[in-house]
């Protein structure tokens, strides 16, 4: 084919300033994580104050003491994201030894928030014999809690992981990009909890009118 | 693929086309919404008519757009030349948002107000409110300021001076149900975890039918919904005769006995008696019902027979089993069901 | 000179591989066109499974009282028919067209992800074998297994372990649930090459439209399907664990599944017909040889159609009894989507205006396609009309309604796209005498057989019933109904004749053989795994057209 005349020299092709795949995808995850967990919620939401027999929530995560005993083991799980957030700015500045100090603190905390969520569950199902078939509170209860502390563990799987490779010295501040999308999966689980924390904990235990 | 055999006769048999269910039934004319008997069907057919004439102008406008691209704007045999590259019209493009979005404006107000004319939340003046309730699969109407508890046929009174209201409670027993008499008006889903209402009308006598139409289960189809529409006096007899307790006939004591000692009563009630189940229809007057199981088939002696002898052989998969009685306890139940009136 | 550069071709062949090692190579592809290729092939052969499952369905219902099928395999057939034709034919189907045409359409050499392209397929394939297990495993330890027979939208509480014994409904639930996460997953692949991928040049208003379509399709996939996933699981701790979500006695509401359901189930019928449009809006202006009308209304339109259709859901409800507040607000946004939908149907039709038309079968299908679709869309609005839908809810109406969208929208959709691609995928052209027929034989039957049943749904017959009496008049319908799918399968017949026929003997059909100006065609066909040798760089929506036409090139007018 000849060259086309001067005049018709086409525009200048600029180049697609790529977005990353990693964070487009990641956050199309988060996304369809959200509509996952906000069916969920719209549910318990749904079913907040229609139960037929008891327990009810206010007999079983006790108006007084439970909250706090939650709120104490959600600022373990909160407050990893800050630890997670200095994490990666140590990466970024190729501070290796102190990533793996904030990260290692990031597992430790989940780790307890597992744990505490443990304690309420055996609580629960030992001392006040709730479990899902008990009635809709139980129901909604372990799916949404459930569901929420599946994804706090297989977060810190992963987390654990880059740990044990970053020990090993596998990690280096080449691999910020993949780390970093780790934290922003960990700082969706964390916010989702916000939204549980609320609806569980303060919507879901009102006084029966 | 039980009875592929079946449909071999139906080929060699098509002009005869005839199957036994449903020869006998009461007349009843074709369900169809474009036969209302009264104002919901009519209103709604109303709206119907302009949905067809709107949508059919639209239709047609767009077939022959397209039929002209197709007839006229073929390439000529030789000609390689492409055509003038067209990329957009502003003002024409304005033009195909703007009107469309009028002419859903204008549909959606003509409808809105058919919705709020038809979704009545509260009984108009005078008008028969009967509690149905869906069970799998047959309904039950229960009158309640009449104390008449009936399955599978409905009665409806009808005075000479005008069309009658009739305000239907919609229950269900277990699944989800719809009830569906189209000529009526249009169709109320029946909820488990619900109680919804639904207005109707009926402007003549005759018989009408209708049937379940959300998918229940199993006999979802034999769902029947039969609905005899008479005049004031015919119904009044009717109620009268429903009021009563059932017929005590010393003739066939016997058979009472039978089926006093057998669980029937466990699922079905004969007012007078010591069966009160509420599982299955009401048995106190049978041979009041032109139709048993929901409509399957016609009340004939031997349909009767053939239902107590074995409901699957009827209905398969309903949930009356097969009681296992002899044919002559059949016969013994049958003749003291048969005085049920 | 140009830019686009074509690639040496396949390498030679040396000497036949053997069996296995081609298998090997199947199964282990993560190479996007190898796994469009079996994702679409799958679906065909599931059409062709639920085709016959539909067919026998029609046999039972031919006449009134017939006995082919007892109730319980009557009501198995149309769940599964349902079920396959959703999920297992229509999403396969457009997820392999996407898998193979957007990497080549933006100048790419891969989806972004390709191992998780081909974990999406892999979830999808044993998802639905997982589906067809149930007609062995399904009633667990009582006897010899069954398939579901819940419907396709498996209303709770029909679904509770107190109406559906057994596993049958396990089956189902774990199918969609595993199959569903697999298309997540591969929607999730498509935003991020759409976003990420595109090739020196192409800005976003440069894109084709099948790769802007795709992209809203793929977000409609991201946020619908996961609530469909979440409600499968509360079913499934229902029946499993004796949860309560939909457990009526246990003040569990069966409305609650309807909204969960619907939320996906519109968009769903979205993210099926979408790329339908796709495939249309770029044969269209090819075989009219003009160029698209209105693209950035086209685009607009498009995005539409994504953000409406997740906010009309309950127009599958107008009978549960809401409030009349609520059914004219889903009434009104249900008849807003019209609107961008009719853009579009007028853009097409301004495009073919004008053009010097060739009706190659693609075109045909095409415009069988605009036909059809517009039936099908103004029945909808039909059913979007309240009051009227209060009449045929749950009726035969609705079941014509769909299937002009699905069958006669979908489905023509998916055979012009057919073939109009399978020459670049496979190297041949498809037989275009034999292309004719099957068109003439499937648009025939198909009005014959979904046509009548608008009429005996407004004569009152319900969908989902396995028989009906005799007196109800609905028997010369359904006799129309049932004769029209005879005539359908002799078109299905051919076209899995030629598809096999011209596999192996074909006309050779060259790089471009429909003179075509998308990227895909400036390849070879089959395209070579790396699908470019250089990277492409374009100028404007249409980079083959500039090539064609120095002289007069689309980027001084866009
Ligand atoms: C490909 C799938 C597809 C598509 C595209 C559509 C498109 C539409 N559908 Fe359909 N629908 C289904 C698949 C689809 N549907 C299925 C599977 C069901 C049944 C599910 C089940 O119960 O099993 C269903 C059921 C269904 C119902 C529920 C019926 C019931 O169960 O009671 C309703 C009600 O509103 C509805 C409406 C619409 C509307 C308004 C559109 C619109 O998008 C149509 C828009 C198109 C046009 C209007 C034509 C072109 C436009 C013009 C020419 C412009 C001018 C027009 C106007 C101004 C009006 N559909
Ligand atoms: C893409 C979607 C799609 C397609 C294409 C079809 C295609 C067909 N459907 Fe479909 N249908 C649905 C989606 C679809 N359907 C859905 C979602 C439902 C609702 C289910 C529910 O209620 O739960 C439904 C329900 C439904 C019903 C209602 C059932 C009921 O409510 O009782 C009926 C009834 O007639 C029906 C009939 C048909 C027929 C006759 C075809 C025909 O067009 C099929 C034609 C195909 C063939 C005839 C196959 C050809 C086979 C060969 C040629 C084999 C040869 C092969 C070799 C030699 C290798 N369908
Ligand atoms: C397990 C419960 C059960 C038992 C026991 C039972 N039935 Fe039934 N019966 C039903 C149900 C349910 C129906 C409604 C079936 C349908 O229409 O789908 C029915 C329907 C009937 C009908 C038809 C009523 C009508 O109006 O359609 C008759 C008659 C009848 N039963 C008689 C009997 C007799 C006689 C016995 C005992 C020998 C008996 N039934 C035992 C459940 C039961
Ligand atoms: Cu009751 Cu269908
Ligand atoms: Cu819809």
């Amino acid at each position: 084919m000849t060259t086309a005349p001067a005049m018709l020299a086409p525009p200048e092709a600029v180049p697609q300033d790529r977005m990353s795949n990693g964070k487009i995808g990641v956050t199309c995850m988060i996304i369809s994580e959200i509509a996952f967990f906000g069916t969920i919620i719209a549910a318990y939401l749904f079913y907040i104050g229609r139960d037929i027999n008891g327990p009810y929530p206010q007999d079983v995560l006790e108006v007084s003491v439970a909250p706090l005993k939650v709120l104490f083991n959600s600022i373990f799980l909160l407050i990893s994201s800050v630890w997670i957030w200095l994490a990666i700015r140590s990466m970024r500045a190729g501070r290796m030894g102190a990533f793996i100090f904030w990260w290692a603190l990031t597992v430790i905390c989940g780790a307890v928030f597992l744990v505490g969520t443990g304690f309420e569950w055996y609580g629960m199902i030992v001392d006040d014999g709730v479990w899902m078939g008990t009635n809709l509170f139980g129901t909604c209860f372990y799916t949404l809690v459930g569901f929420h502390a599946f994804h706090v563990t297989m977060g810190l799987i992963v987390l654990t992981l880059i740990l044990v490779l970053a020990l090993l010295g596998h990690v280096s501040p080449r691999n910020i990009e993949k780390v970093d999308l780790v934290s922003w999966y960990w700082h969706f689980v964390d916010g989702i909890w916000i939204v549980v924390f609320f609806v569980v904990y303060v919507f879901g235990n009102q006084p029966i009118q | 693929m039980v009875q592929m055999c079946g449909c071999v006769g139906w080929l060699a048999g098509l002009p005869l086309g005839s199957t036994a269910a449903g020869a006998t039934l009461p007349a009843a004319p074709t369900p169809s919404m474009f036969d209302p008997v009264g104002e919901p069907a009519a209103v709604i057919l109303d709206i119907t008519w302009l949905l067809i004439g709107i949508c059919g102008a639209i239709g047609l406008i767009m077939l022959c757009l397209i039929g002209f691209a197709v007839l006229r704007c073929r390439r000529k045999e030789g000609d390689h030349r492409e055509p003038a590259q067209v990329y957009g019209s502003n003002p024409i493009e304005l033009a195909w948002t703007v009107v469309p979005l009028m002419i859903v404006f204008v549909l959606f107000m003509v409808s809105a107000r058919g919705i709020f004319d038809l979704e009545k939340t509260s009984p108009p003046e005078g008008s028969l409110e009967v509690t149905v309730t869906g069970h799998r699969w047959w309904w039950e109407f229960d009158y309640e300021g009449l104390g008449i508890v009936t399955a599978g046929e409905l009665h409806v009174p009808i005075d000479d001076d005008g069309p009658a209201d009739l305000y239907l409670t919609l229950k269900s027993a277990d699944v989800a149900h719809s009830f569906w008499v189209p000529q009526f008006g249009g169709k109320m889903d029946v909820i488990p975890d619900r109680v919804n209402h639904l207005w109707l009308q009926v402007d003549r006598p005759g018989v009408f039918v209708g049937q379940c139409a959300e998918y229940c289960g199993n006999q979802h189809a034999n769902m029947l919904i039969t609905v005899i529409v008479e005049p004031r006096a015919e119904f009044d007899a009717w109620v009268a005769a429903q009021q009563r307790e059932a017929v005590e006939d010393p003739a066939v004591a016997a058979g009472k006995r039978l089926f006093l000692r057998t669980s029937c009563i466990n699922c079905h009630t004969v007012r007078g008696t010591v069966a009160n189940g509420t599982f299955a229809p009401d048995l106190t007057h049978l041979m009041s019902r032109s139709t048993i199981g929901s409509g399957v088939v016609p009340n004939t002696p031997e349909n009767l027979r053939e239902w107590v002898w074995d409901p699957q052989l009827v209905k398969p998969g309903c949930e009356m089993p097969s009681m296992k009685l002899s044919r002559d306890e059949v016969d013994l139940v049958c003749s003291w069901l048969e005085t049920l009136k | 000179m140009s830019v686009l550069q074509k690639p040496a071709g396949p390498p030679a062949a040396t000497g036949p591989v053997p069996f296995l090692s081609r298998m090997h190579e199947w199964v282990t592809t993560v190479d996007h066109k190898k796994l469009g290729t079996m994702y679409v092939t799958c679906g065909i052969v599931y059409l062709i499974i639920a085709g016959l499952e539909a067919t026998m369905m029609r046999w039972q219902l031919a006449w009134p009282g017939q006995e082919v099928l007892s109730p319980e395999e009557f009501n198995r057939l149309f769940t599964m028919h349902g079920t396959t034709m959703v999920f297992f034919v229509g999403m396969p189907i457009l997820l392999g067209a996407a898998n193979v045409l957007i990497p080549l359409m933006i100048g790419a050499r891969d989806l972004a992800f390709p191992r998780l392209n081909a974990f999406g397929f892999w979830l999808f394939f044993f998802g639905s074998l997982l589906l067809y297990f149930s007609y062995f495993g399904g009633q667990g330890l009582y006897g010899m297994g069954s398939a579901p027979d819940v419907g396709w939208f498996a209303y709770a509480p029909l679904t509770e372990r107190t109406f559906s014994r057994g596993h049958s409904t396990d089956y189902w639930i774990l199918g969609i649930f595993v199959a569903g996460i697999g298309s997540t997953a591969t929607g999730i692949n498509f935003i991020a090459t759409i976003l990420g991928m595109r090739c020196k040049g192409m800005t976003l208003m440069k894109m084709p439209l099948l790769a802007w379509i795709m992209l809203i399709d793929s977000v409609l996939i991201v946020v619908a399907l996961p609530p469909l996933a979440a409600g499968q699981i509360m079913l499934l701790f229902d029946r499993l664990l004796g949860a309560h979500f939909f457990d009526a006695q246990a003040g569990g509401s069966a409305l609650l599944w309807q909204n969960i359901f619907w939320f996906f189930g519109h968009p769903e019928v979205y993210i099926l017909i979408l790329p339908g449009f796709a495939f249309v809006t770029e044969i269209i202006p090819v075989f009219s040889r003009k160029v698209i009308f209105g693209y950035p209304l086209m685009v607009a339109a498009t995005v539409a159609i994504g953000f409406i259709s997740v906010g009309v859901w309950a127009h599958h409800m107008f009978a549960v009894g809401l409030s009349p507040m609520l059914n004219a607000i889903f009434m009104g946004s249900t008849m807003l989507v019209g609107v961008p939908t009719g853009i579009k149907m007028f853009n097409w039709v301004a495009t073919m205006i004008g053009g010097k038309i060739r009706f190659e079968t693609p075109m045909l299908y095409s415009t069988g396609f605009l036909c059809q679709f517009l039936l099908g869309g103004l029945t909808g609005i039909f059913l979007a009309t309240v009051p009227f839908d209060w009449q045929v809810s749950d009726s035969y109406f609705v079941v014509g309604h769909f299937h002009y969208v699905l069958f006669g929208g979908l489905v023509f959709a998916i055979f012009a796209a057919v073939y109009y691609w399978f020459p670049k995928v496979t190297g041949r052209l498809l037989n275009e005498r034999l292309g004719k027929w099957q068109f003439w034989l499937l648009l025939i039957g198909f009005n014959l057989t979904f046509g009548p049943m608008h009429v005996s749904g407004m004569l009152g017959m319900p969908r989902r019933i396995y028989t009906y009496h005799l007196d109800r008049g609905w028997e010369f319908w359904n006799l129309l109904s049932s004769i029209g799918v005879i005539i359908q399968l002799v078109g299905f017949s051919l076209f899995a004749w030629n598809v096999l026929h011209s596999l192996f003997k074909g006309r050779i059909a060259g790089d471009d053989p429909w003179d075509a100006w998308t990227l895909e065609w400036s390849t070879t066909s089959p395209p070579p795994a790396h699908n470019f040798d250089e990277d492409p760089v374009v100028h404007s929506r249409r980079p083959l057209w500039d090539l064609k036409h120095p002289d007069d090139p689309d980027w001084k007018y866009e």
